[in-house]
């Protein structure tokens, strides 16, 4: 048989398997299966973000100065001029106000980062809520975990790089939360910063090969195990027939049904980015002004994803812990450093913790409902609870101000209700699934006496 | 795969759907060669691209529900294991070893190699930063006699320093590099004197009322730029000095203890006086170290 004559894809095909051997892996992935539920999608839109992230920053690093030198400002933002901003801060007000398509590009950074984690934080529900990390996938899950981490820090760096007055509150808070660690903060925030806060003019330099390299590479690596773990294994799925089981599979294959799917959720996602990028102004630096370590502002909030850690951190009744007049643990400590580390520390153990309680060893493919698993829904809600409550508290000021609400009698509300909501949560979402679990062994047994009554009737 | 029937509407929508992105990626290339002078040029280019990038989805997504097939598939999941293959890869491993006669000590000495060339290889991080100066922490730009002076360095006399405001200083002949330092900036403010209740060791801090303290929160390091001035005392609370970022409050007539919020340690308070000028004067070093806190921080004082 010669090529000549044969279709185009045969011949494409041909020249490929005969380069590549890759014959057998491509079609095999080509027929790899995708269980449906728009739930599995979640993961999808953060890889999908990721990637607008990536291709976003790219162009900005054409434009970005890694230097904190200050110069005066002789730009044509008329409300900055003659004022002392650093080359960073400079650099970014110029790519906002008057690069073409600059601030479109920057902003749509900006938004993907906040989809990004808000989708790693959905899809780690679902994950949660299935019970989805089970064996034979906690090493998916854990690398999960450690992208969402990887993922918070760096969007904290990529915040703080642009050196306007709240990227520098920030960053003066993660320095002192840092400096607060006990028996190595200020040999570590010393050795981070090459010197006190503000550091010395080697930060920026490190902060930005941080952001735009070290970080990306090491979650695009982890991303890839994540999804080479998931393919070995295979998708989980929800019994929606009888045709699921454990030991098999049900779903749309790669190609043709999944392909046009993903690619169009790839492309949507980017669509929604760049419309939130244009139409949605976020972070307008220009306004916000140079960062002076003795300068700030009232009713600053952070990005969202940063929302808990503020308000770990307002929570917190003044005391630093100290024993004999010697300072053990600093304040700061408590609310932004313990805080995030039993949350993560709980992500982490928490397979391990189930199959601890529960005994379970068993393979599972199948996917729970949250109501099939009720203590485990009762705790996760509890968690959300807990750490949604300190994220509210967190947004007191704004309260205040928009509603009148005095802030010092809110944070002693939130002081008492951080630990008590949580278990009051916990316990309705464990009723819930119960009555849940009742209500269809009720409508079970009614299904199963209507059949026999049927087959009862006379004829 | 089954042959399916032709779908000739959802093939003209996904074509129209493809149009329309074309037109809106078009849009945005004009946008962007002639629309400069517009005042939306940034919306104008995030609506174009976004819609082209949605027309285009949106195509894909009925040619995925309506145009190919996509019945669902069953197949088996891989296999739990394969204890044929463990048990190859575990004899290999356990049989490529058996000319070792002292394991434990091999496995120790490659241990022992392993870790003390990863030691070697992360030393050099060690020329990051300064390590074990806490000394830098504790250093201060003030000193006895320093001068007071504000952003563009003009000296402050203590009849500038009026009640219900409140100031930032410097001390006199810093850099612009140096005023970013944490123990540089201070805030200042003036109270009535008898109002003031210093404790005995901060006795003699102020100058007929006027207060200089650190500017820098002990909390988590945020600049204080919140002066609470009661305008009706006694039914206001009293004067504070508040932080913005997580809202500690300071009592300037108590020598900056806390009265709310998460800060842990009193505000340091510089002492001044004034001179036979009337200007405003360092009288000697703050009560305590500036800025945020470490471990340890309590056993400093604050150095020239």
């Amino acid at each position: 048989m010669t090529s000549r004559g044969a279709p185009l894809t045969r011949r494409s095909v041909r020249w490929l398997d005969q380069r590549t051997a890759s014959a057998p892996l491509l079609r095999k992935a080509l027929r790899y299966l995708f269980p449906d539920h728009w739930s599995f999608l979640l993961g999808e839109v953060a890889l999908y973000a990721f990637v607008v992230l990536v291709a976003t920053g790219i162009y900005l690093t054409f434009f970005f100065v890694d230097s904190t030198k200050e110069v005066v400002y002789h730009g044509g933002y008329a409300p900055l001029y003659g004022q002392r901003v650093s080359e960073a801060y400079a650099s970014v007000v110029h790519l906002s106000l008057f690069v073409r398509a600059g601030l479109l590009i920057r902003q749509t950074h900006h938004w993907a980062a906040n989809v990004f984690i808000a989708a790693i934080v959905l899809h780690l529900f679902r994950i949660f809520f299935t019970g989805a990390y089970r064996k034979p996938r906690e090493l998916t899950y854990w690398l999960g975990v450690t992208m969402l981490t990887l993922a918070l820090l760096e969007a904290y760096v990529g915040y703080s790089l642009v050196d306007d007055l709240m990227s520098g509150m920030g960053l003066a808070i993660g320095y002192s939360v840092g400096l607060a660690i006990p028996f190595v903060g200020e040999n570590l925030m010393n050795w981070l910063f090459d010197g006190m806060f503000p550091g010395s003019e080697q930060l920026w330099p490190r902060m930005y090969i941080a952001h735009v390299l070290i970080f990306p590479v090491l979650i695009a690596v982890l991303l890839t195990l994540h999804l080479l773990l998931v393919a070995m294994r295979h998708h989980t799925q929800f019994r929606r027939t009888k045709a699921q089981t454990e030991h098999t599979i049900v779903g749309i294959p790669a190609w043709p049904g999944q392909t046009p799917r993903s690619l169009g959720l790839l492309i949507g996602t980017a669509g929604v980015l760049f419309l939130l990028g244009g139409l949605v102004q976020i972070n307008p630096i220009w306004l916000w002004g140079p960062y002076h370590t003795y300068s700030s502002t009232n009713g600053a909030q952070p990005d969202w994803y940063l929302g808990w850690l503020i308000g770990g951190l307002r929570l917190v009744p003044s005391f630093d812990l100290t024993i004999a007049g010697y300072t053990l643990v600093p304040n700061p400590f408590w609310g932004g450093a313990a805080f995030p580390l039993v949350v993560f520390g709980f992500l982490y153990l928490w397979p391990w913790l189930e199959r601890r309680f529960t005994g379970d060893q068993a393979f599972h493919n199948l996917l729970d409902r949250p109501r099939d698993a009720p203590v485990r829904t009762a705790i996760g809600i509890a968690m959300i609870g807990w750490v949604f409550l300190v994220f509210l508290a967190g947004a007191s000021d704004r309260v205040d101000v928009t509603f009148g609400l005095a802030y010092v009698s809110q944070i002693w509300v939130y002081r008492v209700l951080v630990w008590v909501l949580p278990v009051l949560f916990g316990l309705i979402a464990w009723w819930v699934c119960r009555e849940l679990q009742a209500g269809e062994r009720v409508l079970g047994e009614r299904h199963e006496a209507e059949a026999e009554a049927r087959l009862a009737r006379p004829l | 795969m089954p042959a399916l029937p032709p779908n000739p509407g959802a093939e003209l929508a996904a074509l129209a759907l493809l149009g329309l992105s074309s037109l809106a990626a078009l849009g945005f290339i004009l946008i962007y060669a002639f629309g400069a002078s517009l005042p939306d040029e940034t919306q104008l280019l995030g609506a174009s691209m976004g819609l082209a990038l949605l027309f285009l989805a949106a195509a894909l997504i009925v040619v995925g529900l309506r145009l190919v097939p996509s019945e669902e598939v069953a197949e088996a999941y891989p296999p739990q294991e394969h204890p044929g293959e463990q048990q190859v890869i575990a004899e290999l491993v356990d049989e490529s070893g058996t000319r070792f006669t002292r394991r434990r000590l091999f496995k120790l000495g490659l241990l022992g190699a392993g870790g003390t060339l990863g030691l070697a290889v992360l030393t050099p991080a060690a020329s990051f930063g300064p390590l074990f100066h806490v000394g830098d922490f504790l250093r201060t730009p003030w000193r006895r006699g320093r001068r007071l002076v504000d952003e563009h360095g003009v000296p402050y006399r203590a009849a500038d320093i009026e009640r219900n405001d409140f100031y930032l200083a410097f001390p006199e002949g810093v850099s612009d590099e140096e005023k970013e330092q944490m123990a540089a900036s201070l805030v200042v403010i003036r109270l009535d004197p008898a109002q003031l209740d210093l404790p005995p060791d901060l006795k003699g801090y102020d100058a007929h009322g006027i207060l200089a303290y650190s500017r820098i929160c002990t909390h988590a390091g945020c600049a204080i730029t919140l002066y609470r001035a009661p305008l009706f005392q006694p039914a206001e609370p009293k004067p504070a000095l508040v932080c913005p970022c997580h809202y500690s409050t300071f009592d300037p007539a108590t020598g900056g203890t806390v009265t709310f919020g998460p800060a842990g340690r009193n505000l340091p308070l510089l002492p001044v006086f004034v001179d036979s000028k009337g200007f405003l004067r360092a009288k000697g070093n703050f009560n305590g170290p500036v800025g945020p806190s470490w471990w340890g921080v309590r056993m400093w004082k604050a150095q020239p």
